[in-house]
Parts: structure tokens; C-alpha cells; sequence
């Protein structure tokens, strides 16, 4: 198996060569990594952004910036975090590396759609930025964009609304994209229910793409219009009800957390029952849980509105809805427990950080339950206990599952090993600062600090001087581990096929894959987490 | 390495780009039907502004050009290459048609001071306003969503001269007629919410 050629071996074919066989490419894996690169570049800036806001919060007063800067970066922090990171990160890096070669597939159905799809994601990255230095400077509305503030603030609200709309097309056809590969090209032989469940959780979270995206397409043409011509859709002096806005905005944007945290759930899924040696508890389970996110997280928008003047009724039956989702949800974290349960555990960076996602996002999730019941929620509403939760989920939730999930496959995308130990440190560093981070900011949501707030009394001082603290020492964990994994390209110490024994079929082809994945005809498995063979082949290397 | 192209496969991606699509125009819906039900009078009185006989004479075109898109595609799968031409050259004279009676039809409204954010639905009440509000939105988005059609049907076109679409090989012109469609399909609905029920 050696001697078959990597996908960055493969010559090109003929004008086609040095940087064209990237740019013009329509391999997935490609483009995989090219989405990859440019992950990190917001990544990192978004991540130094949200530094520079706790920095400036840490004392009372102007620390390090004006109160107009501190707008602008909450909500370019928000903006970069939501669109050009925690959304696309998961699908078009991981979905499109391993979703085809999960189901034996050699691409995925539209190769050219999706490198079309990357396209529309760097160039809303790029609006975005041209819309910093053009103009009266960014938009200072925060990520949700809401009326009346975003239709009459003098900001470049327009230049970013537009590039959020070109980053939703350019998420919506991925989707598309997937649903129609996990339809058409699965390997003959290969069920339904064999399908390894972190494409299960993309194929769920390509659905809500293509269901809630066009929503809020509109929603965001509704406010470039209304800022250029005025039509007064949402203004209550011309007849409108700027309340309507919130109710189109979250229509998409509620079930887009399901989009954020639904691929992290299945990288979760892959990697615990490969580091237990042991099928995954309740497949079918997690399956249907899967979609039964999907659908009711589409139904709960309006839990994010109980304080601006809903009726009760649709207050009551809202916040019902947002109790249902916490079910399927309580499904997997259950089912995740149960497969470690008489397991015999492999102790590696990817499954320590999946252990902290398991306990982060259970906070975050919990929190929400807080959160999702109307009594208190009037209490907490737009305090940081909300950002404390949301970010607990987010964050804790689908960022630690992308690091889990980027140590898991890395092996496999690069070729190459990284060094476990400095690994581990990372991921402690970054998971106390994370605590430190954010726990104080839930008990000063309890006492009453509002959020996105330049300013504070003298009593939230200690709290807020804790979290930037846990915030410098969370920064300096996630470079450890970026650095840590850049030093692999520079040791290049090489991965086997298979270094962590999977049975899904990204492990049974070389790593790095060849050019059209598979150099056999894959061999399906009855059940797609049967452990005997690896652990014989681990009994035979012992013997 | 040429596959075999999974048509199958193709169409279940163009469907669920449709409908994309009309769930784009389904936010716009929803608007309506809240302000249809907060003003009624409002809606009513803005609604007989509207001239009928050009919203019929509109939709008599999409409907008839739609057919002859439909038309040209069994044209190509029974290998006439003329008829299929000369459909898609009426089929976009009726798109063009469309867009000339809208260009008349809003320079009416227009030259009678109904436009958004004009002096006299500023002065009317509100729920005038917001009605004139939405026609101008949802009709102005299924006009660029015509336009999208053209320039898809003139694609077409060029490679049914050029002898890329063949018999064998249709999939653009189809997904470009089922798109032509789906403008078809939106204005059947707008049609009726702002020229005929009110």
C-alpha cells in the first residue's frame, strides 16, 4: 500500500500546475484544505478580537480602546465567529475531507459547485474586510443585525449584511452539495444505517443549511433595502413591526446553532467509540437524535425574544419547544457515556478533548435550560449569563469538537504525527482558562451585568478582571496547540494508514488518500462501529 | 475517467436549489400575510391601484413562455435543433416582454407618486404604505429572479447552437426550463395576492 501516490503526489493534468492545481482544483480533499487554511486565518483573528474586548473589560474605564472600537469588534468578533468560522469550519473542512470517503465515494456529487462554494466564502470573507476600511467604518450592531439600530446607524451595515448573505449561499450550497452525494454516491452496499455517524450528523446538518439559509437571505436583502430606499417594512411610523425582523432573523439563525453544533456531535460520535474499542451505544439512537434536532431546533426560534413583547401564549408554547430539543440532545450525551461505560480506553489527545467537549457542552447545555424557561429568562435575559452559555456551547461545544476532531484526522490529512504530550498541555491550558473565562461571567449575568456593555460598576470589577484573566491563559493554550500541530510539518514524524484502529473507511486507505481516495473496492462492514477486527489485529501484533 | 452521469442525481440537486428558492420568497410571504392581517382596508384601497389587465397580460406570457421552454426540451430530445431554437429565442422575447410591461407598469405608479418612501405614502397611512412596500419588494425580486431565468435561457441557448446540448446530453437546458418554471410558479402566487383577491 506504500507505494500508492498521495493526492498531493498525483502530478497535475497539464495547465493545471503550481498554484492552479489548488485554485482551480475539484478534489475535495483540496479543497478541504484550502477552506482549512483560510478557517484558521479567522480563527485566529477572531480569537485575538474577543481578547482585546475582555482586555478592555478587565478594569473600569477605557482601558484599551474607545467605546465606538469596542462596538465595531463585538461585533466583528461575532460576525467572523458565526459566519466564517463555527459554521463553515466542521462541514467544508471536515464534511468535505471525510464525507465522501466515509461512504466510499471518490468526490462528492458536484465538484465544481463546491469549489464555486469556496469561492463565495472567500469573497465574503473579503467583503467583510473591505467593509472595515471603507465608509464610516464596520457595523457596530452586533452580529444580529436588529432594527431599528441597524437601518440608521451611519456604519458599513450594508457592505456586511451583504457579505453574511454571500457566506449563507455559499453554506447553503455545500449543504446541497451533500445531501445529494450521501443520496447518490454512497458504495454499493452501504445502507442506511451503515453510515458512519459523522455523516449522518453532516447529511442532518446540510438539511437545516438548505432549509433556514434562504430565510435569512431575505431577512438581510430586507435591511440593505430598507437602509438604500426606506420603505419602512419594519418602522412602526410607516406601519411596520420591527419585531417581525426578529422573527425572520431567528427563523434561520436559531436553527444555525444546529448547524454549529451538530457536525461537532459527530465528530464526538467517531471518536469515542474508536478510543473505547467499543461499538457505539444506541447507533440508531444517535441517528434519530441527529434529526430530530434538526427538525425541532427549527421550531424554537422565537425562545430568543421572550422579553420584547410576544404574546404569552407563543411565550408558553416556545418555550416548550426549546425543552423538547434538550431530549435528543440528552440522547447522545448519554449514549457517548455508555459506549466509555467497560470500555477499554485509549487515553489520546483527540479523545481527551472530545472528554471536554462531553463536559463543557453539557454545561453550556444546561445553562440553556435556564435559559429556554420564560420566568428565568426575564432574569438573565441579555446578561452575560447568556454569552457565558452560548459560548459554552460554541465554544466548549463545537470549538473543542473541531480541535478534537483536527487531532483526530490530522494524521490522516497531512501524513504526519504531532506531539501528544504538548497536545495534553494545550488542551489543559485552554480548557482552565476557558473556566476562568466564563464562569465568572455566568454569575455576573445572575447579578445583573448587562451585555455587549462598554462599562460596568465598580461591584462587576472582580468578576470581569477573572474572566480576562482565564481569557489570556484560554488565547495562550489555543496557539500551544496551533503551534504544536504546525511543528508536525517540520518534524514530519509519518502516520500509518491507521494509527488510532477506526473501522470507518477513512482508515482503511493510505494516509494521506490518493488522488481518487481508494486504491480497493471498499469493504463495508455490517455494522460500521465492529471493533473484532481491530482488536484482533491488536492481539496478533501483541502475540 | 469519464462516469456516467447519474441524471437522477443532478435533478434531486436542482429541486432542492429550487427550493431554496421558494422558501426565499416564503419570508416575503409571511410578511405579507402579517400586514395582510394587521390592514386589510389599507391592502384593499392599494390593491385597487393596481391595473388588472397588466398583471393578466404578465402572466399570460410566463405561462405561455414557460410552456414553449418546455416545448424546446422534448424538441432537443427528439433531435430538432431548429424548433428547439426558435422556442428559446420566444420563450426569451417573452421574458423581455414581462420586464417592458413592469418597466410601463411601475413608471405608471411612479408618475402618480407611489414609490417607496415618496411624499404621498409617507402623508397615507401606514398600512398603504407598507402595502406598496411589499409590491415594490416581492414584485422587484421575482423581476431580477426573471432576469437570473433569462440569462440561464440565453446560456441555453448558445449551447444548444453550439452543439453542447444534444439529445443525450440536456441536463443544462432542463435545469434552466425548471428554473424558468419555478419564476412561473412565484408569479402564479403573486399574481393573485396583489391583483386579484383584494
Amino acid at each position: 500500500m506504500e507505494q500508492v501516490k498521495s493526492f498531493y503526489e498525483t502530478p497535475s493534468p497539464a495547465g493545471l500546475t503550481g498554484i492552479k492545481a489548488w485554485l482551480l482544483t475539484h478534489d475535495h480533499k483540496r479543497l478541504a484544505l484550502m477552506y482549512l487554511w483560510a478557517v484558521f486565518f479567522w480563527l485566529v483573528l477572531a480569537v485575538f478580537l474577543g481578547m482585546a474586548l475582555r482586555l478592555e473589560l478587565m478594569f473600569i474605564g477605557e482601558t484599551i480602546m474607545p467605546p465606538e472600537i469596542y462596538n465595531s469588534f463585538f461585533t466583528l468578533h461575532g460576525v467572523i465567529m458565526i459566519f466564517l468560522f463555527v459554521i463553515p469550519a466542521i462541514p467544508a473542512i471536515f464534511g468535505n475531507f471525510f464525507l465522501p470517503i466515509q461512504i466510499g465515494a471518490d468526490d462528492v456529487f458536484f465538484p465544481r459547485l463546491n469549489l464555486f462554494s469556496w469561492y463565495l466564502y472567500m469573497f465574503g470573507g473579503l467583503l467583510a474586510v473591505i467593509s472595515l476600511f471603507t465608509g464610516d467604518g464596520f457595523a457596530d450592531t452586533g452580529w444580529t443585525f436588529y432594527v431599528p439600530f441597524s437601518v440608521t446607524t451611519e456604519t458599513n451595515v450594508s457592505l456586511t449584511v451583504t457579505a453574511a448573505f454571500i457566506l449563507g449561499m455559499s453554506s447553503m450550497l455545500t449543504g446541497l452539495n451533500f445531501v445529494t452525494t450521501v443520496h447518490r454516491m454512497r458504495v454499493k452496499g452501504m445502507g442506511w444505517l451503515q453510515i458512519p455517524l459523522f455523516t449522518w450528523s453532516i447529511y442532518a446538518t446540510a438539511w437545516v443549511q438548505i432549509l433556514a439559509t434562504p430565510v435569512v437571505s431575505i431577512t438581510l436583502v430586507l435591511v440593505v433595502l430598507e437602509r438604500f430606499l426606506n420603505i419602512g417594512l419594519f418602522d412602526p411610523a410607516k406601519g411596520g413591526d420591527p419585531l417581525l425582523y426578529q422573527h425572520l432573523f431567528w427563523m434561520y439563525s436559531h436553527p444555525a446553532v444546529y448547524i454549529m453544533i451538530l457536525p461537532g456531535m459527530g465528530i464526538i460520535s467517531e471518536i469515542i467509540p474508536v478510543f473505547s474499542r467499543k461499538a457505539i451505544f444506541g447507533y440508531k439512537g444517535i441517528v434519530v437524535s441527529s434529526m430530530a434536532i434538526a427538525i425541532a431546533g427549527s421550531l424554537v426560534w422565537a425562545h430568543h425574544m421572550y422579553t420584547s413583547g410576544m404574546s404569552d401564549v407563543s411565550v408558553f408554547v416556545f418555550s416548550l419547544l426549546t425543552y423538547l430539543v434538550a431530549i435528543p440532545t440528552a440522547v447522545k450525551v448519554f449514549s457517548w457515556v455508555s459506549t466509555m461505560y467497560k470500555g477499554s480506553i485509549l487515553m489520546t489527545p483527540p479523545l481527551f478533548m472530545s472528554l471536554i467537549f462531553i463536559y463543557l457542552f453539557t454545561v453550556g447545555g444546561l445553562t440553556g435550560l435556564v435559559l429556554g424557561a420564560a420566568g428565568t429568562d426575564i432574569h438573565v435575559h441579555d446578561t452575560t449569563f447568556v454569552v457565558a452559555h452560548f459560548h459554552f456551547t460554541m465554544f466548549g461545544g463545537t470549538g473543542f469538537a473541531f480541535f478534537a476532531g483536527l487531532h483526530y484526522w490530522w494524521p490522516k490529512m497531512f501524513g504526519i504525527m504531532y506531539d501528544f504530550k504538548k497536545a495534553y498541555i494545550a488542551a489543559v491550558l485552554a480548557t482552565v482558562g476557558f473556566i476562568f473565562h466564563y464562569i465568572p461571567m455566568f454569575i455576573l449575568g445572575m447579578q445583573g451585568m448587562p451585555r455587549r456593555y462598554y462599562d460596568y460598576l465598580p461591584h462587576f470589577e472582580t468578576g470581569n478582571f477573572l474572566a480576562g484573566f482565564g481569557g489570556i491563559l484560554m488565547v495562550i493554550g489555543i496557539m500551544l496547540m496551533f503551534i504544536n500541530l504546525w511543528a508536525s510539518f517540520r518534524v514530519r514524524e509519518p502516520a500509518s494508514a491507521d494509527p488510532w484502529g477506526g473501522t470507518t473507511l477513512e482508515w482503511s486507505v493510505p494516509s494521506p488518500p490518493p488522488l481518487h481516495n481508494f486504491v480497493e473496492e471498499p469493504k463495508i462492514l455490517e455494522y460500521p462501529y465492529d471493533f473484532s477486527g481491530v482488536l484482533a489485529r491488536a492481539a496478533k501484533n501483541k502475540g | 475517467m469519464e462516469k456516467a452521469i447519474d441524471k437522477t442525481g443532478v435533478k434531486i440537486g436542482m429541486w432542492i436549489f429550487l427550493y431554496s428558492e421558494v422558501l426565499l420568497f416564503g419570508g416575503l410571504f409571511v410578511l405579507y400575510a402579517v400586514y395582510f392581517h394587521a390592514f386589510p382596508e389599507d391592502f384593499a384601497l392599494g390593491g385597487k391601484e393596481l391595473n388588472r389587465i397588466f398583471g393578466t397580460a404578465n402572466t399570460l406570457v410566463l405561462l405561455i413562455s414557460s410552456f414553449t421552454v418546455a416545448a424546446s426540451i422534448t424538441a432537443i430530445q427528439q433531435r430538432r435543433k431548429g424548433l428547439a431554437i426558435g422556442l428559446l429565442v420566444f420563450s426569451l422575447l417573452c421574458g423581455l416582454a414581462f420586464l417592458i410591461n413592469k418597466y410601463f407598469e411601475w413608471g405608471a405608479k411612479f408618475h402618480h407618486d407611489l414609490y417607496p418612501n415618496s411624499d404621498l405614502l409617507l402623508d397615507s397611512d401606514p398600512g398603504f404604505n407598507i402595502f406598496f412596500g411589499l409590491y415594490y419588494t416581492i414584485t422587484g425580486l421575482h423581476g431580477l429572479h426573471v432576469i437570473i431565468g433569462m440569462v440561464l435561457l440565453a446560456i441555453s441557448l448558445v449551447l444548444v447552437a453550439r452543439n453542447k446540448i444534444s439529445a443525450e446530453r440536456y441536463a443544462m437546458l432542463e435545469n434552466s426550463g425548471l428554473y424558468w418554471h419555478l419564476v412561473d410558479l412565484i408569479w402564479i402566487f403573486v399574481f393573485p395576492l396583489f391583483y386579484l383577491v383584494l
